[in-house]
């Protein structure tokens, strides 16, 4: 492992000030075009050691990590901090470059324990295994009828529109007790929310606007319970404002994450033939597929944590107040972790991927989007055994400057029965 | 991990659980979630040789650090 001798033996408690910040390499975000599923090739660049020191978007300098062991390391060490104003960002996200305000109520993924652990508790008997799996025949028909209306208006379709978006959107819908109808109503503030290129005004009035949407419904949720993990939460100790914090960020995540997994997923799909086929022929392989696909696209990144006291991790010491950006696509990419990592290979073991982090904080939807997936993309190329590209790849518009990683769009087309 | 059908005693750390339910996917036969809080339980402490390598990988993979070899039961 490399040793930093910059960071060993520099004064107690010092700040980076003294690092010239202009010499230190910025997060590369940017993919190489016509590899749409690769990391950015400055990136690959920056991964040959597993962790090494950063330029921030605000001048701060703080460090990258791309290796495997490494992250897993300070994902899981509490003494590295998840909330918002102790980090600084890499790249400006939503429209915010410099200090970022400290989490809303309810928003777990910007808190520390103990308030995380307190929602979390809450929380994780709603997406337990079991309880995810008894959901698979609901996802199955939720599939199943975004493939017919798809099949019906064929055959061209937006495959991001007709199936990756709705399958996601109609599940966790459901499980919160959001009436799928009023979808529209939030569903163009969760895409500004996680829209890079928005101004941080317009993030505030999505997400103030997302809040006011759910605050009515707890309201509702309150008034009339009905069967859904939002009237569950009504008789917990949280407030109004807690509950609508935490539905906007179940809401959020499970709604955008997904979405660009199937969507992503199925063109990466299509653009390896032979993995493809292999799915087809064996959906046996559908659970595997799901984690290649998770490991080889990691569409969720990076992941931010600060230091809150000085830690030495593989050689190097993080100093308090230092930011540490978790390169997940990078990470995941580490062939001291995953042999041959460029490769999409459907019949590797690639349990252990970071692609739901690691920690604490390790996302408490993974069960639900697991299930999903192992549906819907095996129903997918079941109901259109000829589907395919209707452009060219280079064609496919990419979420370049989201923290989501996608596809806008992804034009596919098949041969009528 | 010299022996991978070597005798195993797992402990478990409700405290330290996330609930993320990684232990429950990779060793079904070895561990569960409660139906309340979706926190480990351990079924087997000492797992039959068949389930040894499957609860060795979900003690890796536990995000928070919950479950442990060795260890005494919590």
């Amino acid at each position: 492992m490399s040793h930093d001798p910059t960071a060993v033996g520099t004064t107690t408690g010092a700040t980076t000030d003294d690092i010239t910040a202009d010499d230190l390499p910025t997060l590369p975000t940017d993919r190489h075009t016509g590899c749409p599923f690769d990391p950015p090739e400055g990136l690959t660049a920056l991964s040959d050691e597993p962790i090494r020191r950063m330029r921030y978007a605000d001048g701060h300098v703080g460090r990258l990590v791309t290796g495997h062991a490494t992250a897993r390391a300070i994902l899981a060490d509490p003494r590295f901090s998840s909330r918002y104003e102790l980090l600084h960002l890499p790249v400006p996200m939503g429209g915010v470059s410099g200090e970022i305000p400290p989490a809303p109520a309810g928003d777990i993924i910007g808190l520390d324990a103990p308030e995380h652990t307190r929602y979390r508790r809450l929380l994780t008997g709603k997406f337990t295994v079991r309880r995810m799996r008894q959901l698979t025949e609901r996802v199955e028909q939720f599939t199943e009828e975004c493939l017919d209306a798809m099949e019906q208006a064929g055959p061209t379709a937006d495959l991001v529109e007709a199936f990756a978006q709705p399958v996601p959107a109609l599940m966790i819908c459901e499980l919160l007790g959001v009436p799928y109808t009023d979808r529209k109503r939030f569903q163009g503030h969760v895409a500004t929310i996680f829209d890079q290129t928005a101004d941080a005004e317009a993030t505030g009035e999505a997400y103030t606007a997302l809040l006011q949407y759910l605050a009515e419904l707890v309201l509702a949720k309150r008034a009339e319970p009905t069967d859904d993990l939002l009237s569950d939460l009504t008789t917990s100790d949280l407030t109004d404002e807690e509950l609508a914090g935490v539905g906007g960020l179940l809401l959020a995540a499970g709604l955008d994450t997904t979405a660009n997994m199937l969507g992503l997923g199925t063109f990466a799909l299509l653009s390896n033939p032979d993995q493809l086929d292999a799915l087809r022929a064996d959906p046996g392989l559908a659970g595997q597929t799901v984690e290649e696909l998770l490991r080889y696209l990691s569409v969720a990144d990076p992941l931010l944590r600060s230091a809150l006291e000085d830690v030495e991790v593989e050689g190097a010491l993080i100093r308090a107040g230092e930011t540490v950006t978790v390169s997940v696509q990078a990470v995941n990419r580490d062939p001291r972790r995953f042999p041959d990592p460029n490769r999409l290979d459907i019949h590797r073991k690639a349990t252990g991927h970071l692609a739901f982090g690691h920690g604490a904080h390790q996302c408490l939807g993974q069960q639900l989007a697991r299930v999903e997936m192992a549906v819907a993309f095996p129903a997918l190329l079941s109901r259109f055994p000829t589907l395919r590209l209707a452009v060219p790849p280079q064609e496919v518009p990419l979420r370049n400057r989201s923290n989501i990683y996608g596809v806008i769009s992804l034009p596919v087309t098949w041969d009528k029965e | 991990m010299s022996d991978p059908q070597a005798p195993l005693r797992l402990g478990a750390d409700r405290e330290r659980c996330a609930g993320a339910g990684m232990c429950a996917l990779t060793a079904p036969a070895v561990f569960d979630q409660d139906e309340e809080e979706g926190l480990v339980v351990l079924l087997h402490p000492a797992p039959a040789p068949e389930h040894r390598a499957a609860a060795r990988m979900a003690v890796g993979l536990c995000p928070a650090g919950a479950i442990a070899l060795g260890s005494p039961d919590s």
